[in-house]
């Protein structure tokens, strides 16, 4: 792989508001997008966990507008561009304008895997806007490969520039990623990408078995602050493709220090693999899901095991937070019923 | 007793079971169906009924317009807006069940009859029309500050006119939260699962209220209250289970089991828009009828 090139996209200031309940303040959102800046991070992506338009009560209110953190990184930068996720459904085209006008260059378009159709609209606007334009299809590991490759055929038909192939429960495993990064490639002319999961401890191995297929755009969270148990951990991501001889334009040293002095303080507990995370990949979870789960399995007095394990049955979707409660307060019934 | 005419534009998942529902109407009689793709099984299943089928769009019915008096359009919100033009010329009433609500926002039990008069109507969309009257019957115990709604049906019963519509689905329906629900603020999303065997219409509505202090079984009351208003036209609407009230929050979890009319009993989303635009029409037609005599 030696000689090959990838670019990154930090996600800890999107996917990881998820991991701090979307608390973001402008002052943390600052200091962090100036340091990977200085890093000569290509793209951050800052949104809510759940894309523009995000805070609800569904999936947590945000402590401050997204649209002020957005405008805070624009302004932290001036070599790494801004990316902004949009989710059809949450987020509309408005949303997608404020950004752009705030000064966002990249727009990332994310539907379920085999709903792609829904993003048309979406991703003609953001190109419209002259953003960079990627399609992201969430939740790759539920649907077979010539299903995903339908999909990702979709979004390029609609203008997209790239299209990312996203575990978004942590689920994959390597042999998998490399069957569908490799289905990818071959049959589409933009570029491939891949955004990982560490529930399962295979973000990092998954990510290098991708760009060995042809992946050329890959996702990272310093401190590996994501969702569940994070994303593929950047700064060690950008020492491990160092030795592998591949280009990524990044600091070494610079992002060692921003996750050190900036983003670990930032935690509250570090971004470990606990029991509710591996069982998020275990049973092919959202990874937003877990907070919530945790919260839940708390205030009904359930194992937040059982709550996760019972929503990979339903096979329910990336957004559908609503049914943790219900599960949840379900499962707690059955056990009074039973006494 | 004279029937009103009606006829249906779109031949789609929505018209064809619309079409389903109206045979053997006692205040309505269904004489055409409207569609721009003869091959489509709606037009096809029209001319089977011994309805007369039209094929070739609004342009179609503009030749034949004493057919109906009364559209239902059932087609996509950017089609609406020509429609919409042309039946107004036509001097013919509308009931829109798509997103491009041009004309005032319906909803049964909260406020069928006060739009008796207006020629066109919306039915704003399968979310608004489950979740608004629960919003609304939280708003008679305490107001709502804020209404927000998940409405997650199966990608089945997501036809292309719901696929090109998603932003204007939140929108709508939003505004039909604070328009007809009642709320100070709405917001609305909506997911689409591929799951098979293919998963019920459920609706999750969440309300804050400007203040806790409320009796919480007045609340329970007057939400069992609307679900059952609204099965008196839409049996397969329930609740999932009772609500749940943490302060000032109120969560309600709904189902929606369509009757299996056209589409399986799993597109929900789909009868609670037919089963609402056939009632509001049912109105129309006897507002008519009271006045001629």
């Amino acid at each position: 792989m030696f000689g090959k090139e990838v670019i990154v996209t930090e996600v800890a200031l999107r996917d990881g508001s998820h991991a701090i309940a979307h608390s973001y303040t402008v002052d943390q959102v600052v200091r962090i997008a100036k340091a990977l800046d200085d890093a000569k991070m290509p793209f951050i992506e800052v949104s809510h966990g759940d894309g523009l338009g995000g805070s609800s009560l569904q999936y947590g209110l945000s402590t401050t507008n997204e649209f002020e953190l957005i405008e805070a990184a624009v302004n932290s930068c001036n070599h790494s561009k801004i990316a902004v996720l949009l989710l059809p459904g949450i987020g509309t085209v408005k949303e997608l304008k404020t950004a752009a006008k705030i000064g966002a260059k990249m727009a990332r378009i994310a539907t379920h895997v085999t709903e792609a159709d829904v993003s048309k609209q979406h991703i003609s606007m953001s190109k419209e806007l002259g953003l960079e334009t990627v399609g992201f299809l969430m939740m790759s590991h539920m649907a077979p490969v010539e299903k995903l490759v339908e999909q990702a055929k979709l979004m390029e038909s609609y203008g997209a520039d790239v299209v990312y192939m996203v575990d978004s429960a942590g689920a994959f495993l390597p042999h998998e990623v490399k069957e569908r990064i490799a289905a990818l490639r071959g049959s589409l002319d933009i570029e491939v990408g891949f955004h990982a999961h560490n529930n399962l401890s295979l973000a990092m191995a998954n990510t290098l078995v991708a760009i060995e297929e042809g992946a050329t755009r890959i996702d990272g969270s310093v401190r590996c602050l994501g969702a569940g148990a994070g994303n593929t951990q950047t700064e060690v991501l950008i020492g491990v493709l160092e030795r592998l001889g591949i280009k990524t334009g990044i600091d070494f040293y610079k992002m060692m220090d921003l996750a050190e002095e900036i983003v670990a303080p930032i935690l509250k507990t570090p971004q470990e693999i606990t029991k509710g995370s591996l069982i998020l990949g275990y049973a092919g979870v959202y990874s937003s899901f877990l907070l919530h789960a945790n919260r839940a399995a708390k205030k009904w007095n359930d194992d937040a095991r059982d709550i996760l394990i019972e929503l990979g049955k339903q096979k329910v979707v990336g957004g559908q937070e609503d049914m943790i409660q219900e599960v949840a307060c379900m499962l707690a019934n059955k056990k009074l019923s039973v006494f | 007793m004279n029937k009103l005419k009606v006829g249906i534009i779109g031949s789609g998942n929505i018209g064809t079971d619309l079409m389903m529902k109206l045979q053997n109407n006692p205040f309505l009689e269904l004489t055409t169906m409207i569609g721009i793709d003869p091959e489509s099984d709606g037009l096809n299943r029209a001319e089977e009924l011994g309805i007369e089928v039209i094929d070739n769009g609004i342009q179609g019915f503009i030749e034949r317009k004493e057919l109906a008096d009364l559209l239902f359009d059932a087609t996509s919100a950017k089609a609406h807006f020509h429609h919409a033009e042309v039946l107004g010329e036509l001097k013919k009433r509308v009931i829109d069940l798509t997103p491009a609500a041009i004309g005032p926002f319906v909803v049964p039990p909260v406020n069928l009859g006060s739009h008796i008069v207006e020629s066109n109507v919306n039915l704003i969309t399968c979310g608004g029309q489950a979740t608004i009257p629960i919003v609304h019957a939280v708003g008679q115990i305490v107001e709502v500050e804020y209404a927000e709604i998940v409405a997650t049906i199966s990608s089945r019963s997501a036809g292309p006119g719901t696929r090109a519509n998603i932003d204007e689905f939140t929108v709508t329906t939003a505004r039909g939260l604070e328009e007809i629900g009642g709320a100070k603020k709405g917001k609305a999303i909506i997911i689409l699962n591929p799951a098979e065997p293919p998963i019920m219409m459920r609706d999750t509505v969440y309300c804050k209220v400007t203040n806790e202090d409320f009796n919480h079984e007045s609340m329970i009351h007057s939400v069992k209250q609307m679900v059952k208003k609204v099965q008196a036209y839409v049996p397969g609407y329930r609740l999932r289970m009772d609500p749940i009230i943490d302060g000032s929050t109120v969560t309600v979890y709904l189902e929606v089991q369509g009757s299996g009319d056209y589409l399986p009993s799993y597109a929900g989303n789909l009868d609670i828009m037919t089963a609402s635009a056939v009632k509001v029409a049912e109105e129309i037609a006897q507002y008519e009828v009271v006045k001629t005599v």
